[in-house]
């Protein structure tokens, strides 16, 4: 244990860490830019090529929840700061509930749209885009409710609160970011219905 | 990792040799390695196996194209029912083509080139003891090596490896059934990509990360070597470009899978009209080409980075217009996002549209020549030293000087509609951003091998390398020029089939005897390197008198890179042949002090504390040193 010190030294140098997590969500910022640059080329190509069916309602309630939720994470880690570690945990299971409501709605507004008819397979490729838009960020979400799991895995243990800390603090900079990756997935998609 | 939080401030030898005591076994040493050297080695030898198979398929297309109508025995034996009766079936013939750009483009150019030189160098020559991510690197290179062994596993498929060419345009790639390499190999090739650039992306973001947080001390922006910035605007290039292709392919892969219609419309098989309706294959190309076309960027950059350096220490010169280089990168990286368009000019495309986009794509001309004049004048009166390295840094800027030309006119809106889809493209690319490149990471290869494996390669071989390979790349891409000239297009399977062809078949047998040639020299490459690695001649701890801090490290290699503290940077790293100074090198961790024969007003950056104790310097030495005194 000892002799691993230089590596402890490093371990503790947590800003590289938090710069990758930073570098990673540009990169999923481009995907979805890329994403939603292919739907304006699709839509600008002609006719009848456009989003002409009204959005899921449930969709504007999933947003509500999205936004609650980091508000919850928020608080968890303003708890976690003032070393309210039983609070802290209690944030974290809210934001991870909500983050599992959201990806239900998301299904269910996908089931409203097949049952009336609107399918994912469709010779208006717009539509599909919706449908690959909310699959891909509810990849997002999933990969936000992993690191949420690890912020709640070291909530558990007896950790450094640096360590503790560390980990809110990513959980929370990625959840917030696919928090506004969806709002503007939503906002998107109704500038362009 | 629990009971030593915070380390105890009173291990004041806690940088020590800290690894000794770690137990290494052979799994995590030269396997599941985290140490960024071994990461690099791994990659370059990956690199370099899937670059001699890439090759090796380009032979054999190339023995088609040259003897169309003969029959080789021998082949059959080796590749079975894909070239029954001794010659390629013409479907075998576009997936060889198909995977000898993906491999070449991707895998030895983009993975073997950055990932091993941004791996070995950015620690080594920054002052760090390691990437910011040990362990995503760690990742990066075996997301790569399962990307790798996904391609190669194509061969070995009944339906052979994806044959839509390296940009895979649909409906080719997105039918299944469209021909053989539509089929498996097609979805292969997709997955494979997938991985690499989950790599890709790994490595970029741990390369970015690296470089703006864990320099050492003294190490600001402006006193990294051009091969940092090289890597640098390279991996800002790959985050940034690499996502779009893979949303390309999540809908290609939704398209080919699932049936839905971003890519086709209006399509028939076999008579029977398909149910897809009101894709545009046109948006593939505008996916694609955002990222396809940075990509040839990724490429080139840090050949030119590592060029640079090279040219420099072998020319004992600075390097001429340093700050000039590095804003001539950021030009090239800049503009390389807005220049897509010019891989479809002749998609139908507005032609105003057409002329922004030429625009767009000439003025990259601009910082291209900048760097090339700025190599010519590093040369201009140095005393040069042609070391192997040196002789292919020179062998690139050869080759993009005579390949970057051919780009004006490709670039051209109007010129393209003749030239776009013939071997005047073909000839351009390889010469610009296929033989530059390779050999900017064969100077790499050459420059750094001391530094990888403790040994220096053998000069005699490496000479006989060079000058087998210029001169066979100059003939076999040369002639393509004037084929392409005279329309005669890519990819095409055999040119006795055209009249108007024919008259070429005796150039492309003299373009595959170069190539065979081409091929033959590289054996001296291989065993010279392989040869090295083990038997070469020991390694001084700087054996080109570079100034740079890979050369402080001990010749062992250790995990760490250095044995105590990591030094600190006092200087720019072209400290070369400085006026005034006893030896034609000035290493980056010699502070200014144990210089005053040398400084220059401009190297105290301003800082009047240090002028005026070098002014005071220069009176007590007056007699012996008549140069212009500090103001």
């Amino acid at each position: 244990m000892v002799q691993n010190k230089a590596n402890e030294v490093d371990r503790h140098n947590l800003q590289p860490k938090k710069f990758i997590m930073w570098l990673f969500m540009v990169s999923s910022i481009i995907f979805f830019a890329g994403l939603t640059s292919g739907f304006i080329v699709y839509s600008g190509d002609g006719v009848g090529k456009t989003l002409n069916v009204p959005l899921p309602k449930i969709f504007m309630y999933s947003t509500a929840v999205i936004i609650l939720s980091s508000f919850t994470l928020h608080y968890s880690y303003l708890q976690a700061k003032r070393l309210k570690f039983a609070n802290q945990k209690i944030g974290l299971w809210i934001t991870f509930f909500l983050g599992l409501v959201f990806i239900g709605m998301q299904v269910y507004g996908w089931s409203v749209w097949t049952n009336l008819g609107i399918y994912f397979i469709n010779s208006n490729a717009t539509i599909t885009f919706v449908y690959v838009f909310t699959l891909a960020h509810i990849i997002h979400i999933i990969a936000g409710l992993m690191i949420l799991i690890t912020a709640l895995k070291s909530s558990y243990k007896k950790l450094p609160n640096v360590t503790n800390l560390f980990r809110m603090e990513i959980a929370s900079i990625f959840w917030h970011f696919v928090d506004i990756l969806w709002i503007y997935l939503y906002v998107f998609l109704l500038l362009n219905q | 990792m629990s009971t030593i939080a915070i380390p105890n401030s009173s291990a004041v030898h806690h940088d020590d040799h800290s690894h000794e005591h770690h137990k290494e076994t052979f799994l995590t040493k030269y396997v599941f390695s985290q140490d960024h050297k071994m990461i690099a080695k791994q990659f370059l030898i990956t690199g370099i196996i899937m670059g001699v198979i890439a090759m090796g398929l380009s032979i054999l297309f190339r023995i088609q194209l040259a003897y169309p109508d003969k029959s080789f025995p021998l082949l059959e034996v080796l590749l079975g029912k894909f070239a029954p009766e001794g010659r390629l079936d013409p479907n075998f013939y576009l997936s060889l083509v198909t995977i000898h750009g993906t491999i070449m483009v991707f895998f030895v150019l983009t993975a073997g080139l950055s990932g091993t030189f941004s791996n070995l160098l950015i620690p080594l020559q920054l002052g760090a003891r390691d990437m910011a991510s040990p362990f995503m690197n760690m990742l990066s290179y075996w997301f790569f090596f399962t990307a790798s062994a996904i391609m190669l596993s194509t061969f070995f498929i009944e339906s052979g490896p994806a044959g839509a060419g390296w940009t895979i345009y649909p409906p080719l790639s997105a039918l299944p059934k469209a021909m053989p390499g539509s089929g498996l190999g097609m979805t292969l090739w997709l997955v494979s990509m997938v991985l690499f650039v989950a790599s890709s992306l790994m490595g970029g973001i741990n390369y970015v990360s690296t470089i703006l947080n864990m320099r050492t001390k003294g190490m600001d922006l402006w006193k990294m070597p051009l091969t940092i910035w090289a890597f640098f605007l390279t991996a800002i290039l790959g985050i940034l470009s690499f996502p779009v292709l893979v949303a390309g392919i999540v809908l290609l892969i939704f398209d080919r899978s699932f049936g839905t219609s971003f890519y086709l419309s209006d399509i028939y098989i076999g008579g029977q009209a398909l149910a897809n309706e009101g894709g545009s294959p046109i948006l593939w190309e505008h996916l694609f080409w955002f990222l396809g076309h940075p990509e040839v960027y990724i490429v080139i950059m840090p050949a030119m980075g590592i060029a640079s350096e090279v040219m420099s220490v072998n020319s004992r010169k600075p390097i001429f217009g340093y700050h000039a280089m590095v804003y001539s990168l950021i030009g090239i990286t800049v503009l390389s996002f807005v220049v897509w368009g010019h891989h479809m000019f002749v998609t139908g495309m507005n032609p105003f549209l057409g002329g922004v986009f030429m625009i767009t794509t000439l003025i990259i001309a601009v910082p291209s020549a900048v760097k090339t004049f700025n190599w010519l004048a590093t040369l201009w009166r140095g005393n040069i030293r042609f070391t192997p390295a040196m002789l292919f840094a020179i062998g690139l800027v050869s080759f993009f000087i005579s390949g970057g030309l051919t780009g004006i006119w490709l670039g051209n809106a109007a010129l393209d509609i003749n030239l776009h889809d013939t071997y005047f493209v073909v000839a351009h690319f390889h010469l610009v951003m296929g033989s530059a490149a390779i050999f900017g990471m064969l100077a790499g290869i050459y420059h750094w091998f001391p530094k990888m494996f403790g040994r220096m390669m053998n000069p005699k071989l490496g000479y006989l390398h060079f000058w087998l390979t210029f001169i066979s790349a100059y003939l076999v891409f040369f002639p393509m020029h004037f084929m392409g000239l005279d329309g005669v297009p890519r990819r095409y399977y055999a040119f006795t089939e055209f009249e108007s062809m024919q008259k070429w078949l005796s150039v492309n047998v003299f373009i595959t005897w170069a190539a065979i040639l081409g091929a033959v020299a590289q054996v001296a490459f291989l065993f010279n390197f392989f040869y090295s690695i083990f038997f070469g001649e020991k390694s001084t701890q700087n054996p080109w008198q570079a100034n740079t801090l890979e050369w402080t490290t001990p010749v062992e290699r250790l995990h760490g890179n250095w044995p105590g503290e990591i030094p600190t940077v006092y200087r720019w790293a072209y400290d070369y042949s400085k006026p005034g100074h006893d030896a034609d090198f000035i290493t980056q961790i010699t502070p200014l002090s144990e210089t005053m024969s040398s400084n220059l007003p401009h190297d105290f950056e301003g800082n009047e504390e240090a002028e005026r104790i070098q002014e005071r310097w220069n009176i007590d030495h007056k007699s012996v040193d008549k140069r212009e005194e500090v103001k």
